[in-house]
């Protein structure tokens, strides 16, 4: 066969390929959203699940997710940041170095469902946390933080050797150069690699069904104080996730209505995770174009 | 050439004796420092707790349970309720690779051929409408692969090959569309990081364009490619919901393509929840579970290697 | 960047220790006392319930285990609280063995579990059992199930032992359509599969190579009404037209056939506390027990009153009229 016949040929058959995915993922995003959207509705968003009766809604779970991706940024964020800033500039390359970079991408590759075992294991029983919004925040920080150092790291060694040279000649401490010079540079880099994060940690199921526990307490939305244990804002408390009551509908659904339920939630859930997506996109594109004054 | 004073340089020091540095900015530094440390010790303490944890409640099977490793990995028959109880966790171990192997073989094709076309055959359309389709599927979550897995993927199946649908089959091609995008986007980043010249110097020699990558292209960088595949089978291999809804979860070797069968995350998964702590079928549960670590290490280990022999 | 970083870890360090210290206050998912018990009875909460002169009933109960009881309960216990405005009750689903293993070792106030103690606590564990005290508050029945095209709504028990043991390969040879039996059963440590065992088949069902195993009754449904050929077997509860129930012996699945003892096919639903209850776990269990809960909640979502069983049966099987 003729060069000129296999470069058309693998052209083809590359585009093909190429389509194909295309087709793959709308595909799927439209059987999710078709099955789906019909069911959404503010009540729906709102009301609280039967387990029964028909009608029930996705409102707790939601605000449980919401809540739980809060809460595992306020720890994951400090963390992953502070570690990212010193494997980019107080590392130095010897073999300690060698292993924290082996830890962090072995921590982040772990099964998730071995993170909430150990979660059980520890967080749930030996720590006695209970099955609890805490727990269930510091089993999202095993995934969450390896990647917050990493987009650190990368953000930080991205901005330009002459902005923290200037710095540092001008006289300002190391630690000042870092936090106000650099930061703010590698900040929106930091900021889409974060949301990024966060859609990934929205949809994580197995490590909370062992962790955050499969129900939550009726919450009074009125009550704001964390201490009580009818608040939504108590950490302590059992909180299921709208990735695990998709879980437990599938699985357990003895409400009449349980697939559409389970099929509108699967759909709020993948329309979140787009939102996370394409902000971070547009936020990324949109300080990008800032800072580098290009149209 | 005139030598590039950098900040390291041994002549020019920041802690000059002469210039003694500030009281404001030694308290900052001591505070950047302390911060720094501490994020990293938090690290290190997660990792050692998880490894200890895990493989304190998993060697319990061997030690306390008196079960032999060896037979544990090689032995077919998993009765973890007789008595005594028979711990053969081969066919989960099998099950685990084999879902995942099939799913990076129908994956990766797709996935190196996404790649070649964003970076060769139409760079500007693909970067701007199958890049956001690939990071939209990566973020899907898992539950939401297994539902639809459940729902189309297993009648499909049911209705065109022998079997119930569920089994080996199912549980590939779910994992394959989960693990296209990890593949895909490593393999972009690698075809996209190879030096120009390359190509130029092929082109100008009278390629083809396929010639150009088939010959120069995919050889080269090969390595950063199967870092990307190793990646994808390592997430795979690790994904627990959407495998246990449509693998069927007979503790047996698979007898055909379309049996039904059991992989290390789906059987965890499964039985964790009715089995007593401390038990012995609960502790050869977390046996499987330190089996999941242990891969998960060698799999890190793998990538570095590749890493290291990639060229470019 | 400095200051708002300060803020947020100060933010962070705070919320930890003031949760940790009203953690003492909060629910009793939050046990302090996983290092040893303290013997016996008032061994979950970390509130001590208090009664105040008018009777009112205040604190928290956590209640884990079978995924199966926890809509029952979870009613129940909404209502429980509704007419004790102070008194929280959490439900948590995890399994029988996760309900078990956590009322034993004090972490829970309640283990809801669907088979008896003492057959998930065996030989060296079988002292944990005898600790535990059994609170029997509703029977789930439930029956072999199979795919509408299978065309059989009967079969004896024998048959059914054949069918599981494998020996067994086509539905035509109990009188059915020309289809392969798939056998969809539940994982070996399931609860619901060693009740099917125990009074469906009288024994064991090993596992079989091809065979599907579900660990939830609703994927179990799912797949019997969608597999050709499939067989399975479901609680009551989960009966309806999308599959075919059957009946055992010629005896049909009915609430009237199990409460006057014909129909084998059951298990008690046993909410086990370590030793006795203290004062507001054993109001709470009172109330289980109720009227309110049994006549209404219970056959609600179709399960049998334990009081209208005209039968007992102990763990072993025996069964004696009540």
């Amino acid at each position: 066969m003729s060069a000129k016949l296999a470069n058309r040929i693998a052209t083809v058959v590359i585009i093909a390929m190429a389509l194909f995915i295309v087709a793959i993922l709308v595909g799927l995003l439209g059987y999710i959203l078709i099955r789906g959207l019909g069911h959404v509705s503010f009540d729906f968003l709102t009301s609280v699940p039967q387990t029964i009766r028909a009608g029930g809604g996705i409102g707790p779970q939601l605000f449980n997710s919401l809540f739980l991706l809060v809460l595992t940024l306020l720890i994951t964020v400090p963390l992953g940041v502070g570690a990212g800033i010193y494997m980019s500039e107080y590392a130095k390359a010897n073999r300690f170095t060698d292993f924290i970079r082996l830890v962090v991408e072995v921590l982040s590759s772990f099964p998730s469902i071995v993170v909430g075992l150990f979660g059980l294991l520890v967080l749930v029983q030996f720590f006695g946390l209970g099955y609890s919004l805490f727990a269930g925040a510091l089993a999202l920080t095993v995934f969450n933080l390896p990647l917050m150092v990493r987009i650190t790291e990368q953000a930080i060694r991205s901005v330009p050797k002459e902005q923290k040279e200037a710095s540092l000649a001008l006289g300002l401490s190391r630690w000042k150069t870092i936090t106000s010079i650099m930061l703010p540079i590698a900040m929106p880099n930091i900021l889409t690699g974060t949301i990024l994060a966060s859609g990934r940690v929205f949809g994580e199921a197995a490590a909370l069904l062992f962790t955050a526990g499969m129900s939550s307490p009726r919450l009074d939305f009125t009550n704001w104080n964390p201490f009580s244990p009818n608040s939504p804002l108590n950490p302590f408390r059992p909180a299921e996730t709208l990735a695990v009551h998709i879980w437990k509908i599938n699985s357990e659904g003895l409400a009449p209505d349980a697939a559409e339920i389970a099929a509108g939630a699967s759909a709020v859930l993948v329309i979140v995770v787009l939102l996370f997506n394409f902000t971070a996109r547009f936020i990324g594109g949109y300080i990008h174009r800032k800072f580098t004054a290009s149209k | 050439m005139k030598e590039r004073v950098t900040l390291e340089h041994p002549k020019v020091n920041l802690e000059h004796p002469k210039v003694k540095p500030s009281k404001q900015h030694l308290t900052e530094e001591w505070v950047g420092k302390l911060y720094t440390w501490f994020c990293i010790i938090f690290l290190i303490i997660t990792i050692f707790s998880m490894v200890y944890f895990v493989a304190s409640r998993g060697s319990a099977t061997f030690i306390k349970n008196g079960i032999n490793v060896w037979e544990f990995i090689t032995g077919t028959t998993w009765q973890p309720d007789a008595k005594p109880p028979i711990l053969g966790a081969l066919p989960f171990i099998f099950g685990s690779f084999s879902t995942s192997i099939m799913a990076a073989l129908i994956a990766a094709p797709l996935g190196f051929c996404a790649a070649i076309f964003m970076t060769e055959i139409m760079p500007k359309y693909g970067r701007r409408y199958l890049q956001p389709v690939i990071e939209l599927l990566a973020g899907i979550p898992s539950v939401v692969y297994g539902f639809v897995g459940l729902s189309v993927i297993v009648p499909f199946l049911r209705d065109t090959f022998p079997g119930q649908g569920l089994g080996l089959a199912a549980g590939a091609l779910v994992l394959s569309i989960m693990i296209l995008p990890t593949i895909t986007t490593i393999a972009t980043d690698a075809l996209s990081a190879l030096p120009g010249g390359l190509k130029e110097g092929a082109y100008a020699l009278g390629a083809t364009r396929w010639q150009t990558i088939y010959r120069i292209v995919l050889p080269t960088t090969f390595p950063a490619l199967m870092t990307g595949v190793v990646l994808g089978i390592s997430r795979a291999f690790g994904e627990a919901l959407a495998v246990q809804m449509v693998i069927g979860n007979a503790p047996f070797l698979p007898r055909s393509l379309f049996d039904s069968t059991s992989t290390l995350t789906s059987v965890i998964t499964l039985s964790m929840g009715n089995t007593v702590a401390g038990s012995a079928h609960n502790n050869a549960l977390w046996s499987l579970a330190l089996i999941l670590m242990l891969m998960t290490f060698v799999f890190v280990f793998i990538v570095r290697w590749l890493e290291r022999r990639t060229k470019v | 960047m400095k200051k708002s970083l300060l803020l947020i870890m100060t933010l962070v360090l705070s919320i930890t220790l003031a949760a940790c210290g009203g953690g003492n206050n909060a629910p009793a998912n939050t046990p302090n006392n996983t290092a040893g018990t303290n013997g016996g009875t008032n061994s979950g909460t970390g509130n001590k319930p208090e009664e105040t002169t008018d009777k009112e009933l205040e604190g928290s109960i956590l209640a884990v285990g079978s995924s199966a009881m926890a809509p029952l309960v979870e009613q129940a216990a909404n209502k429980f609280m509704d007419e004790n405005g102070k008194v929280t009750v959490l439900v948590q689903a995890g399994g029988s063995g996760t309900g078990l293993t956590q009322v034993s070792e004090g972490q829970s106030d309640i283990g809801n579990s669907d088979i008896f103690a003492q057959e998930k606590f065996k030989d060296d564990e079988a002292a944990k059992a005898d600790e535990l005290v059994d609170h029997q508050v509703a029977v789930v029945a439930m029956a072999a199930v199979v795919n509408p095209a299978v065309g059989v709504d009967n079969l004896t028990k024998d048959q059914l032992v054949q069918i599981f043991n494998g020996d067994m390969k086509n539905w035509s040879e109990v009188g059915g359509a020309d289809q392969e039996i798939v056998i969809v059963n539940r994982p070996s440590s399931s609860g619901t599969r060693k009740t099917f065992e125990s009074y469906a088949l009288g024994a064991a069902s090993p596992d079989l190579p091809g065979q599907i195993q579900e660990e939830s009754s609703g994927n179990v449904k799912k797949l019997v009404s969608e597999t050709p050929g499939a067989i399975g077997y479901l609680a009551l509860s989960y009966l309806d037209d999308s599959v075919t129930a059957l009946s055992y012996d010629g005896i049909e699945p009915s609430e009237d056939n199990v409460k006057s003892g014909k129909y084998p096919i059951w298990a008690y639903q046993h909410m086990y506390t370590k030793g006795e209850p203290n004062e507001i776990v054993q109001a709470f269990l009172d109330f289980m027990l109720s009227d309110e809960v049994q006549n209404n909640d219970v056959v609600e979502l179709g399960y049998i009153p334990a009081a209208a069983m005209t039968i007992t049966r102990d763990v072993d099987g025996n069964v004696s009229p009540k």
